[in-house]
């Protein structure tokens, strides 16, 4: 079983970038489960989303309190928010960022990785500078770092998945897979 | 064909499938996805229907009233306070013996303000004549909305599908469709025996004093009866079309248990995990998991719970200066019969969408085989007392 966790902002497409993964590892002969925190939603407000996958059907029904993996769309996030907890030792974290790699604190324990997920979305025309749309790119970021899951995968996953720009999405996707920087791979 | 889908629309595929004819709903909140999916499914054309938007549940129940005594297969979804909106056309749409079919999303109700999993929507409705199941996984949603069909046009009755809220309705997990021609032999076109016909008039609705009413009341309880038979029948079938089975209660690991948890809806997922874990420890527990709450399953649980030393029910709901609906149903079976006598302890957990963990079930298992004697009839888990 692998466990991940969605951090974002209302409006960043968490929840859209949970259940494109799951499609992902889905295509990739998985069972997957993926489900947003419950409750309602407010537009900017912090969001958490989830997936899982499994190579046997997954019966468990609970939140996840201890993910392998951790995917922050909105940098600001890290100031606010305790990103890591319940994160397995080793685990990844994956950032969407525009800070360069010295300015992201320090997470023991943890693989960090970031991209500038909010600069190629807008290289591809998702969104608006004040409100890039980062969710597809960001995905790029995870199979990258993390290897759990292929991109050609998540490339088919975004053009069934996503109902409009599918292609600038999964060629975001694709770029940002390219321009991932890798901080910390080892513990 | 094999997609990811979340629960809501699940159902939504599944009435689809089974070729709904009208559809009312209400669209705003405590409403799902489920019909935001078919109101577009009949503006694109992918479903011949009738949508008909309405201005509250109440009318959207009457709505599919309407629709069905006229001869029309029809469907509705709604949640919580929707459902309480209901109550009364609940009790016509039974009373008048229409086979609708309505899929419920399980959530709580205020105030305190809410929207979680909770079960007290529908445990509230149990009085109603309405034929209820509880589904544990999105792909048991859509295929028991398909089986509801069969089942009520059956005995002509309503079914209630209930599913939890979030856990199923906004969780997206692997379904396998079923091709369209395979559901249209499962599921002939529906045929009302007496409809709303011009050309062949009949009263209905008409009243009926102290002379016949109960007489029609006792029709309806030996409808209810049948239902079991019929649930069974369409259960096997389905199985030989679609390949998939799911009883009116399921045991699982009861071989030999001396102590069995009784659970419904996704609880029930959760405490396979729980129970798989324990046996691989020693501990002799099983599960019993409750499908179909009306009618209920007296026999079966009688045969499957009456020679057991401890039974742990879990509700996800309360009858509040009672205990849970679930271990009322369970206690009110086993009194009286010839087995041996469980002690039956109620626990009363996940409200309002707490989360039921791993260690909460393991908890209920331990405290179960720790008391001598229930301390009550209601133990709650995880209410901070």
């Amino acid at each position: 079983m692998i466990e991940i966790r969605f951090h974002g902002r209302g409006g960043q497409g968490a929840v859209v970038a949970s259940k494109i993964l799951a499609e992902a590892l889905f295509r990739e002969g998985n069972f997957v489960q993926s489900f947003p925190a419950f409750g309602a939603e407010r537009r900017g407000a912090p969001v958490a989303a989830f997936t899982r996958a499994n190579t046997y059907p997954i019966r468990i029904r609970t939140h996840i309190y201890a993910p392998d993996h951790v995917v922050v769309l909105d940098a600001s996030l890290l100031d606010t928010t305790d990103v890591t907890a319940g994160l397995k030792p080793g685990g990844w974290v994956v950032i969407n960022t525009d800070r360069s790699p010295e300015n992201i604190p320090a997470m023991r324990g943890f693989k960090v990785a970031t991209v500038d997920a909010g600069a190629v979305a807008l290289k591809h025309g998702l969104g608006v500078p004040t409100a890039p749309i980062v969710n597809t790119a960001i995905l790029g970021a995870f199979a990258k770092a993390t290897g759990k899951v292929g991109l050609e995968a998540l490339r088919k996953a975004i053009l069934d998945q996503v109902p409009y720009n599918a292609r600038a999405n999964a060629q975001a996707c694709v770029d940002a897979y390219q321009c991932t920087i890798i901080i910390a791979d080892r513990i | 064909m094999k997609k990811v889908l979340m629960g809501d629309h699940a159902v939504s595929h599944a009435a689809m499938l089974s070729r709904v004819q009208v559809i009312s709903a209400y669209p705003i909140t405590p409403q799902t996805y489920v019909v935001e999916e078919l109101a577009e499914a009949c503006r694109d054309g992918r479903l011949k229907a009738k949508f008909v938007m309405v201005e509250s549940e109440h009318s959207a129940m009457a709505c599919i009233i309407g629709a069905c005594a006229a001869g029309s297969r029809a469907f509705t979804a709604t949640s919580s306070h929707g459902l309480a909106l209901m109550h009364e056309m609940l009790h016509w749409a039974s009373g008048a013996r229409l086979p609708v079919v309505m899929a419920n999303c399980n959530r709580a109700l205020g105030p305190p303000w809410n929207i979680l999993c909770d079960h007290s929507d529908s445990m509230s409705q149990r009085d109603t004549g309405w034929i209820q199941f509880y589904v544990e996984s999105n792909q048991e949603a859509l295929d028991t909305v398909i089986q509801a069909y069969r089942i009520a046009e059956k005995v002509l009755l309503p079914v209630m599908v209930n599913l939890d809220g979030f856990f199923l309705t906004h969780t997206a997990e692997v379904v396998d469709v079923p091709d369209q021609d395979q559901v249209d032999a499962y599921l002939p076109p529906f045929s009302l025996p007496y409809k709303l016909d011009v050309e062949d008039p009949h009263s209905f609705g008409a009243i009926c004093l102290d002379d016949n009413f109960m007489a029609l009341k006792h029709d309806m309880q030996a409808a209810m009866d049948l239902a079991r038979d019929a649930a069974l029948e369409a259960d096997e079938a389905f199985a030989e079309i679609f390949g998939r089975k799911y009883g009116l209660l399921e045991p699982y690991r009861m071989d030999h248990a001396d102590t069995v948890l009784v659970t419904n809806g996704t609880i029930t997922g959760t405490a396979r995990e729980v129970v798989d874990d324990l046996r691989r420890r020693g501990v002799s527990v099983g599960l019993l998991k409750v499908r179909m709450l009306r009618p209920f399953p007296f026999a079966p649980v009688r045969s499957l719970l009456g020679d057991r030393e401890r039974i742990a029910v879990i509700d996800r709901s309360v009858s509040y200066g009672l205990a849970g609906g679930l271990a009322c149903e369970i206690r009110s079976a086993l009194y009286g019969h010839d087995h041996g006598r469980p002690r039956v302890f109620g626990y009363i957990a996940g409200l309002g969408g707490k989360d039921v963990v791993p260690s909460d079930i393991e908890e209920i298992v331990n405290r179960t085989l720790t008391y001598e004697q229930p301390p009550r009839d209601d133990i709650w888990i995880g209410a901070g007392t």
